[in-house]
């Protein structure tokens, strides 16, 4: 327990929002305290982004050995998967960076107190931060970084043995023979496309028209495909009635006239809902709708000296977007210039399926409707060298201009590794480059990058390789 | 004149403060740059220094005192000659607001003595934030929505990292300078004279004096300060130093003037400022920009660094630019920028007036004539070359306190020229 206990800042919730916003804050000179009531890192690192990262690692190396002979490379005896090995190096991974933030926080002498906080009385200027250790902390500015837990549906309790959520579902002990998986997001859309290449039968359930509802329509569309020609089963527009325990497993079952899914188990990824309770906000001025706290562009809520970021204000629910909302919040609280809230489609979204789905920006549906006379350039992985030499064709780039300014307004990508090749797009937004510049940026041969510039290049009716 | 010491803001949205000590006591004797005393925000403690040399007469704040509105004097400073105690009696109101704006007063027109250089109403086209520089830093999404609309980057200031010019700064520069909005006024207007007048079509100076002194009257709020500089021991030297000068070289009271109140920015750093949003700019340099009347409107050239030239060097430059911007050969370097304008109508007769501060500038000098006046000199009535000048400032950066500093020493530098060739 920190013996110290008057701070300028203390930041509630040591995920990517928090800590991240603790360690700018020490940078800016201001004396901070983290509380965490958990692990360092938060959901993402330990039971989100990155030791999802690990088993998908795991399936794809499971799905090489399946190409290994279009390459010439005989792999004789039998291939097994161990899962619990698997599952392991999973768990090592996220306590490997876990370890490595509480580093980094200690080298920016952050303190860091392991216990559970509320919001206590502001006292003068001084906000009280109550710990259930029995410490009271006090602080000129409180930042709310809790996150979010998964959401449910009304008469569903995910049970964390035939009904999962994607922190059970990320530390199976067994493979189940088949699975239902509820809700086609990023989360659910990466589960599915794991469990497949782990040999479960899969049957992914939306209740929208298509999965990946957010990506453009196109996208969304081509995973679709390479889920199916993979074995899964895709089932949209269907809304769920009820997920019940039964026979062999769990049944699902949808409103109209949807058959219903039997499947060993389920899980439950229907979005995230912010962890806003508990947190000593009745009384205050912090205003909550619907589970979100509540906030301006910079992370300020109604009660002065109080802030949040990342999950808990709400989505887009994503890491990176937690760490940028932490940075600004703090240096708006430092009084720095040049400060700016988040803009407009500024946020990339990265799924990491098999394909994988990278996107910023409006899609093109979206550009339409806000009113823009659109110019779009597709580029197929088809076409590009890099991709066919690895064995890894399978891919497309969309890129969305508006035709009156040369804006970038979106990019839209699936295939292998786009989620790395995102940020390219994303600067070029950032610098609000136009056409002009991106097709004039020489793209190095033979990399995949080069699909993005003939993309660009296609929405100019100037395509190469294509 | 007794010196009142006001409660700093450390940041541009501080209001309020933490007085949290004194440094010195009532009796120490303060030099320029002591610090006398630590106010605190919730952000920072900072170190107040002193501007002027002095003796500390009075502590109207008391350390410790929390909450103090910036402005507020919290102290005050007995000068050279002052008693600690004339000054420590004074009554404590303190005019921190400045006063109200002059009156035109009707006046007989005396013959305009020495205005030299023909000047202009209001002062305009400048560029950006950014000093001394004619790049504009701007997006190329920027530049291509700026050139669909016609909105001139170098007339806007940016929002982006460094100044740099973003889609929302062309954006918002044009919904204020809608040409829809614009066209409005014309057509309500026309209908009423029909017959009796006629469009011309407006010249992009035109639109860009338009823009930019409707911004400079609805952004900045502008007040003034107005005071009678006798000049009789000026033009007396004037004389004196044109007698003498090199062939070719000719020094106006214009240059003076723009000497004049180059020493007192310098020595009078507040008042050499401008007003950035988060941020503001504080100059090093005395860039003293002159407001030139040209064919369809004016442009304000500069006078780069006017605190470091001697004044035959400033009569040179100010012809060399008062004659190119007449000819419309002054390159845009040469007439953006500047921290400070000077505006002289002196030559039409004009006794007093307020000008327009040029954005994003703090203040502007609008200098009147020259002209015989009654004055009185200890209690006798005596005849002297009285110019009267006003100091429009942008009450967002110098305040009422700052800019009449600033118009002391400038009278001072006018009234005493030996002291501005130090």
């Amino acid at each position: 327990m920190a013996a110290e206990t008057s701070f300028d800042l203390v930041i509630v919730g040591g995920g990517p929002g928090g800590y991240v916003a603790a360690i700018r804050a020490s940078q800016l000179k201001m004396k901070v305290a983290l509380v965490e009531r958990e692990n360092l890192g938060g959901i993402c690192l330990n039971w989100g982004c990155i030791p999802t990262k690990a088993l998908l690692r795991a399936a794809e190396m499971r799905h090489s050995i399946d190409e290994m002979k279009e390459f010439g490379i005989t792999v004789s005896g039998e291939v097994s998967i161990d899962l619990p090995a698997v599952v392991k190096r999973s768990r090592k991974v996220a306590a490997r960076l876990s370890a490595g933030v509480q580093h980094l926080l200690k080298k920016n002498k952050v303190t860091v107190v392991d216990d559970l906080a509320t919001l206590g009385a502001k006292r003068g200027d001084l906000r009280e931060v109550k710990l259930a250790g029995g410490t009271t902390l006090t602080a000129r500015n409180v930042i709310l970084a809790t996150g979010a837990r998964a959401r449910s549906l009304p008469g569903i309790e995910p049970d964390g043995k035939t009904i999962l959520t994607y922190r059970e579902a990320m530390v199976p002990e067994t493979m189940p023979k088949s699975l239902v998986i509820i809700g086609s997001g990023a989360i659910g859309s990466e589960f599915a496309s794991f469990y497949l290449d782990m040999g479960v039968e899969v049957t992914l359930i939306e209740a929208m028209d298509r999965i990946l509802p957010v990506e453009d329509a196109e996208i969304s569309d081509f995973v679709k495909k390479a889920f199916v020609k993979r074995g899964m089963k895709i089932v949209t527009g269907a809304r769920l009635a009820g997920l019940k325990p039964s026979a062999g497993g769990v049944t699902a079952s949808f409103e109209g006239a949807i058959d219903p899914v039997i499947a060993e188990r389920a899980i439950m990824a229907v979005g995230i809902t912010g962890n806003s309770e508990s947190l000593g906000l009745d009384g205050t001025k912090v205003k909550v709708d619907r589970g979100h706290i509540v906030t301006d562009g910079y992370g300020a809520t109604g009660e002065p000296g109080v802030f949040a970021i990342g999950d808990v204000p709400g989505p887009p629910w994503l890491a990176h977007k937690a760490s940028h909302e932490g940075t600004i919040c703090v240096e708006k609280i430092a009084g720095l210039p040049d400060v700016h809230a988040i803009g407009e489609g500024a946020v990339p979204g990265c799924t990491y399926c098999r394909p994988q789905v990278a996107s910023v920006g409006m899609t093109e549906a979206a550009a339409i409707e806000a009113g823009h006379k659109v110019r779009v350039g597709r580029f197929p992985m088809l076409a590009n060298g890099k991709a066919i030499a690895m064995g890894d064709d399978q891919g497309l780039i969309k890129t969305v201009f508006d035709d009156a300014t040369g804006e970038l307004l979106g990019a839209h990508m699936v295939g292998p590794e786009v989620t790395e090749l995102i940020q390219g797009y994303a600067i070029a937004r950032t610098l609000e480059a136009t056409e002009a510049e991106l097709i004039q940026t020489i793209f190095p041969h033979p990399t995949l990058s080069e699909a993005m510039h003939e993309s660009v290049l296609d929405a100019y009716g100037r395509a190469i390789h294509f | 004149m007794a010196i009142d010491i006001l409660m700093p803001a450390l940041s541009p949205t501080m209001e309020t403060g933490t007085l949290a000590k004194w440094a010195v006591a009532v009796g120490d004797a303060v030099r320029s740059g002591d610090v006398i005393a630590e106010i605190e925000t919730d952000k920072a403690t900072m170190e107040v220094e002193a501007v002027d040399d002095g003796v500390m007469a009075s502590i109207l704040v008391d350390a410790g005192s929390e909450g103090v509105p910036v402005g507020t004097p919290i102290g005050r400073l007995a000068e050279d000659g002052e008693t600690v105690d004339d000054v420590a009696a004074a009554p404590k109101t303190v005019a921190v607001e400045p006063s109200a704006p002059p009156q035109p007063t009707p006046s007989a027109t005396a013959p305009a003595a020495a205005a030299p250089l023909p000047a202009a109403p209001v002062a305009a086209l400048t560029s950006d934030a950014a000093p001394k520089t004619d790049r504009v830093f701007a997006s190329p999404l920027a530049r291509r929505i700026a050139a669909d609309r016609g909105v001139d980057l170098a007339a806007l200031s940016g929002s982006g990292p460094y100044g740099r010019i973003l889609r929302r700064d062309v954006e918002a520069a044009n919904i204020s300078a809608s040409p829809a909005a614009a066209s409005a006024i014309p057509s309500t207007a026309g209908s009423a004279i029909q017959g009796d007048s006629r469009t011309e079509p407006n010249s992009q100076m035109r639109k860009i004096i338009a823009a930019r002194l409707q911004e400079s009257k609805a952004t900045a709020p502008h007040f003034y300060l107005t005071v009678d500089c006798e000049i009789d021991t000026l033009l007396e030297s004037r004389r004196q130093m044109n007698d003498r000068a090199p062939e070719g070289v000719k020094i106006s009271v214009n240059d003076l003037v723009i000497r004049a109140a180059a020493m007192a920015l310098i020595k009078v750093p507040k008042a050499n400022a401008s007003w950035e949003g988060d941020n503001t700019r504080l100059f090093s340099h005395a860039d003293v920009a002159m407001a030139v009347a040209v064919d369809g409107g004016l442009v304000t050239p500069v006078i780069w660094a006017a605190e470091q030239k001697g004044l035959a060097e400033i009569a040179s430059i100010s012809r060399d630019l008062a004659t190119r911007a007449r000819d419309g050969k002054l390159a845009p370097e040469e007439f953006s920028g500047g921290s400070f304008t000077i505006s002289n109508l002196g030559m039409y007769g004009v006794r007093e007036f307020a000008a327009v501060i040029n954005p994003p500038q703090g203040a502007i000098l609008a200098v009147g004539a020259g002209e015989q006046r009654p004055v009185v000199h200890d209690g006798q009535l005596a005849v002297a070359t009285v110019m009267t000048v006003t100091l429009s400032a942008d009450h967002r950066v110098v305040d009422g306190a700052v800019g009449a500093e600033w118009l002391q020493a400038f009278k001072g530098f006018i009234e005493a020229p030996v002291t501005m060739l130090l």
